[in-house]
């Protein structure tokens, strides 16, 4: 049975489609077929961040409005052969999307891949709404500051009360993903630390994905920090991640970058 | 920065926690428990009605925010023989 996983935060900037892209490839790495949706109808960038911006011909409004079916839309990636990406449209208004349309398009995705990940929108509005609404289980993308984790706890209580599953009367599972993480700022005290924002937000942690060049490096490239290199600190916080959704139990760290002299002064190349 | 400042230096992350704990308290009353209203409303009924009969329709119960009070108002009408009493706390 697919599994419908809502990647949101209410912040925008927090790393929203970076996490989408690098769960969902992660995920990908481990055999699950997954498709990622953009829900950010007008500002889409999910098909940027993966390296796909130029194929795409058709995108989830055209599918929503019946213009184009599934087949056309989607877009297999070339890197991992169980990966897709169904793009948000960027021409269009987020009205085009419809609660309808969104649920048909979900629940024919839920026949062919095992993980439906739905990258949210910022802020909490319709298209935010519709990217949670048909989802088992939410990734709340977080930043160690103030503002981010006041977002993340306003989208929590949403989630708490606008999915399908909440207004069924059951819990939606919901996971939180520490992202830009810096251990060493925070153990100095100019960051909220792990647990001060897992007390505050009081939801089980996903993973703790730290601060990296390696992000900006791999959406540079077009590629899902995963896949761009995968044993990079962030990539392996986000493989971990991935396992953890899988159901393993797996020891929560923050990796770092492992110090190679050689590598670094002479494998240094420009991304 | 002098010597005196660095070591006299107060890290800012206790500041950021305590200030997110006040503020989220107050947010999560107002906006995050939608059914906290309702929720309210039925204990609170079930506490008087053991003591005095009261009517459920005729109860009202609302929260306001201005600025930094918080007020919740609780508002029932009580069933007299002669029908007049009204409470309001």
């Amino acid at each position: 049975m697919a599994e419908v996983l809502v990647v949101t935060s209410g912040k925008g900037g927090v790393g929203k489609t970076t996490s989408t892209a690098a769960l969902g490839a992660a995920l990908a790495q481990t055999g699950q077929s997954v498709v990622v949706i953009d829900f950010d109808v007008g500002l889409r960038n999910l098909d940027l961040v993966m390296g796909a911006e130029r194929r795409v011909v058709y995108d989830l409004i055209n599918v929503v409005q019946g213009d184009a079916n599934l087949n056309q839309a989607l877009i297999k990636d070339k890197r991992v052969d169980s990966l897709s990406l169904l793009p948000a449209s960027q021409t269009r208004d987020k009205d085009a999307l419809t609660a309808e349309g969104v649920e048909r398009v979900i629940n024919e995705l839920k026949g062919r891949f095992d993980w439906i990940i739905c990258d949210s929108p910022a802020g909490i509005e319709r298209g935010a709404y519709f990217a949670m609404r048909h989802a088992d289980l939410a990734v709340i993308v977080t930043n160690p500051e103030v503002s981010s984790v006041r977002d993340s706890d306003r989208i929590i209580g949403l989630l708490d009360s606008k999915t399908e599953k909440a207004e069924r009367g059951e819990t939606i599972e919901k996971l939180l993903l520490l992202t830009r993480y810096d251990p060493v700022r925070a153990e100095r005290g100019d960051m909220l630390k792990v647990d001060d924002v897992l007390e505050i937000l009081s939801i089980p942690l996903l993973g703790i994905i730290p601060e990296s060049p390696e992000v900006l490096k791999a959406s540079n490239l077009g590629s899902p920090v995963t896949l761009a290199n995968p044993v990079s600190a962030p990539s392996r916080a986000y493989l971990d991640a991935a396992r953890r959704l899988r159901g393993e139990t797996i020891e929560m760290t923050v990796p770092s970058e492992k110090k190679r002299l050689f590598g670094s002064l002479f494998g240094r190349r420009a991304a | 920065m002098s010597v005196l400042k660095f070591f006299s230096r107060r890290s800012s992350a206790p500041a950021a926690r305590e200030r997110l704990q006040l503020l989220l308290a107050h947010e999560r009353a107002v906006f995050g428990r939608t059914d906290l209203v309702a929720q309210l409303k039925d204990e609170i009924l079930a506490v008087i009605a053991k003591h005095i009969a009261i009517d459920p329709e005729k109860v009202r119960i609302t929260t306001d925010t201005r600025d930094t009070l918080a007020t919740l108002e609780v508002d029932i009408e009580i069933r007299t023989p002669n029908g007049g009493l009204k409470l309001a706390g």
